[in-house]
């Protein structure tokens, strides 16, 4: 059965009367979309001085969906993602110093410098990677998520990407195995309106993502993706129904990029109007509006914490400037895993 | 020391392996029920039931996907396709996955995942009859086995289930009914040991997987002509071990590499050049390469044989490197 009701349609005033979680939680889950929002615009500056190379794919504006649907999550849930992964990777707590030094390409990298911004990773967090093959990355979460099943272990694995890698196959045939090995796989698109440059309708036959979740008999859901509660609760739900072992779950969440797609994006096929109409849905703000209403939290709360995430995101800046870069021999190193010696 | 077929060195390898370790399983297209398009995994859905032998549906990219996945999730996955030619649709989960993780996240997790596939031919026309080994091969990151014998199959498959590495085991279908001497009990053969089938003098034949046997088989035929030649088995072609071929080159100062594969970009290119290198001063004929002709494999049975190296062409070929 497909579930089309969606979280956002429900009144905002009889959700945000009680809140979804408690207002230390609610401070926590803001913290961690400001810092992915200063994380970021540290990095924007820094591309554009040229510490930075290759493709950067900034998440500015989409940061509730990362933060509310890993706080959905438990920390021993697998994560898969997309090359945009900045923001999944703060919301699983990879420390910033390791990740804006791995934008650096410095030996003190997340990856030692060998990944870069689209291939954040760290697997004692189940923080399986960004991928940067467009769908690629689908198939792994699939074998995650089988790899829980086999062993009877209740976590779930999440696979996360854009609205333009529905249209791909690895998104079918994972969809569809998935489901015929009742995997415990949620499927989170990130539906932000165009696959690089190209608008949704312009790219898929069908304008809503869940309706491709119907086709293979997954239950799917939408979404407000800038609100971060909203994201929390779907993913709680989903993660529920994963981990009760009824298969695979979809969610379609729905953001907007602030930023081009890339680093250098001209962003010909948007006006700068649709944009700044889009700014006014700011997930921060919104939920900066929803603490002071109903949780007590004061704009002293704010500042304190923005106070807090600005240090943070100058010292990711400053660890990242004054490590080494890795040492020439590392160029050789981890082609191969050191292989086994008793077989 | 017992005879076996390929098919049964290849089949008791994972059998043997699976009893072993509880995180080897094994998927793909017709593995369970039907027990394999080439029977390798006839009678493992009975032993080892649906949970460990999985049907996939038609899907090679989540098919070799979901193996990379299960692998970084702690398992042993066994994935199967049906021919070689049907892993052009798993490309990318091969090179930009499988041979990558390891190296791309700094060294923090890798995903041994087993490959098996078959190449072969038999009238099967263009699509159904390649040999890409070289290509895989090309890649760093990912362990490239091409047995040619039932011993090593076993030998190099329950290695590559022990390893940390992916790794690409391509069988041949013609093969699978090859019997030869299969050592008792528990055995591993390592990657990047190449293995002297055969000493001689006048000649070095380099070869693997099928042809190694039509090698063999042409250098008995030289023999009756006084013509020695020394015959080596890389059995892996990632990594690969020249150190025994160049050892013989200089000792022969002729090479002759067969392979099943188009020449041109083939494993023999790759050896020539090293062969070219490492021997220079030592060859008195240049490297010579045979291999299949340079077009799409037609049907019909006269113009497939045609296409392809047999006997007759190494023993031609090595006449006129000896005139």
């Amino acid at each position: 059965m497909i579930n089309t009701a969606t979280v956002a349609n429900i009144q905002p005033a009889t959700r945000d009367a009680t809140l979804s979680v408690t207002r230390e939680q609610g401070l926590e889950l803001w913290r961690q979309m400001v810092l992915i929002r200063r994380f970021e615009e540290r990095a924007e500056q820094a591309y554009t001085e040229g510490k930075i190379g290759g493709f950067m794919h900034l998440y500015i504006g989409e940061e509730a969906i990362a933060v509310g649907a890993l706080a959905g999550l438990n920390p021993d849930d697998d994560v898969v993602t997309h090359y945009r992964d900045h923001g999944y990777a703060l919301a699983r707590d990879l420390a910033p110093n390791a990740l804006m030094a791995e934008l650096y390409g410095k030996a003190t990298g997340v990856c030692k410098g060998k990944g870069g911004s689209m291939h954040f990773a760290d697997p004692r967090k189940h923080f399986w990677g960004g991928y940067a093959i467009v769908g690629g990355h689908i198939p792994l979460a699939v074998g995650l998520a089988f790899a829980a099943q086999y062993q009877n272990q209740p976590r779930v694995a999440v696979a996360i990407f854009g609205d333009g890698a529905t249209n791909i196959g690895m998104f079918h045939e994972s969809l569809n195995m998935a489901k015929v090995w009742n995997v415990p796989l949620i499927i989170l698109v990130e539906n932000n309106q165009y696959g690089m440059g190209t608008a949704v309708q312009r790219a898929s036959a069908v304008p809503d993502m869940i309706t491709k979740a119907l086709a293979y008999n997954i239950p799917a859901i939408q979404v407000d993706g800038n609100d971060v509660l909203a994201m929390r609760e779907v993913m709680l739900n989903a993660a529920q129904n994963a981990r009760r072992g009824e298969g695979p779950q979809f969610i379609e969440a729905h953001t907007y990029r602030w930023r081009g797609h890339s680093m250098g994006d001209p962003q010909r096929y948007r006006s700068k109007d649709e944009v700044e109409k889009m700014k006014t849905r700011d997930p921060i703000a919104r939920f900066e509006n929803r603490l002071l209403e109903y949780a007590r939290a004061t704009q002293d709360d704010f500042a304190r914490g923005r106070a807090e995430v600005e240090r943070v995101a100058a010292e990711a800046i400053e660890f990242a400037e004054t490590s080494p870069f890795p040492d020439p021999a590392e160029l050789y190193t981890d082609v191969f895993a050191p292989e086994v010696t008793n077989g | 020391m017992a005879e076996q077929s390929y098919r049964d060195a290849i089949k008791d390898a994972l059998r043997e392996e699976m009893r072993r370790d509880e995180r080897v399983f094994i998927l793909g297209e017709e593995v369970g029920v039907w027990g394999g398009t080439y029977a390798v995994t006839r009678g493992l859905y009975d032993e080892f039931g649906a949970k460990r032998v999985r049907d996939t549906p038609i899907a090679e990219s989540v098919i070799v996907g979901a193996a990379i996945g299960a692998a970084m999730g702690g398992l042993r996955p066994v994935a199967e396709l049906m021919t070689i030619n049907f892993s052009l649709v798993a490309m990318d989960q091969i090179v930009n996955n499988a041979s990558k993780m390891f190296y791309m996240f700094g060294g923090q997790f890798s995903c041994p995942v087993v490959i098996r596939t078959p190449a072969g031919w038999g009238q099967l026309a263009a699509t159904h009859s390649q040999s890409f080994e070289a290509w895989y091969a090309s890649l760093p990151g990912l362990i490239v086995a091409m047995p040619a014998t039932p011993r090593d199959a076993k030998g190099l498959l329950k290695r590559a289930l022990r390893s940390n590495n992916p790794v690409m085991f391509i069988e041949h279908a013609r093969l699978y009914n090859v019997v030869g001497e299969v050592p008792d009990g528990d055995y591993t053969i390592p990657f990047g040991v190449s293995e002297i089938k055969r000493a001689g003098r006048d000649v070095t034949i380099v070869s693997y997987s099928r042809m190694l046997h039509v090698a063999l088989a042409a250098a008995n035929k030289l023999a009756q002509e006084n013509i020695e030649a020394t015959v080596i088995d890389l059995r892996t072609l990632r990594p690969l071990d020249l150190a025994p071929v160049i050892e013989s080159v200089k000792q022969t100062h002729r090479a002759l590499i067969v392979e099943e594969d188009w020449v041109t970009c083939g494993m023999g290119a790759e050896i020539a050049a090293r062969i070219g290198k490492d021997a220079f001063d030592y060859l008195d004929a240049p490297v010579e390469r045979l291999g299949a002709i340079e077009v799409p494999m037609p049907y019909s049975k006269p113009l497939e044989a045609l296409a392809l190296p047999e006997e007759k062409h190494i023993i031609a070929r090595v006449k006129e490197m000896l005139t």
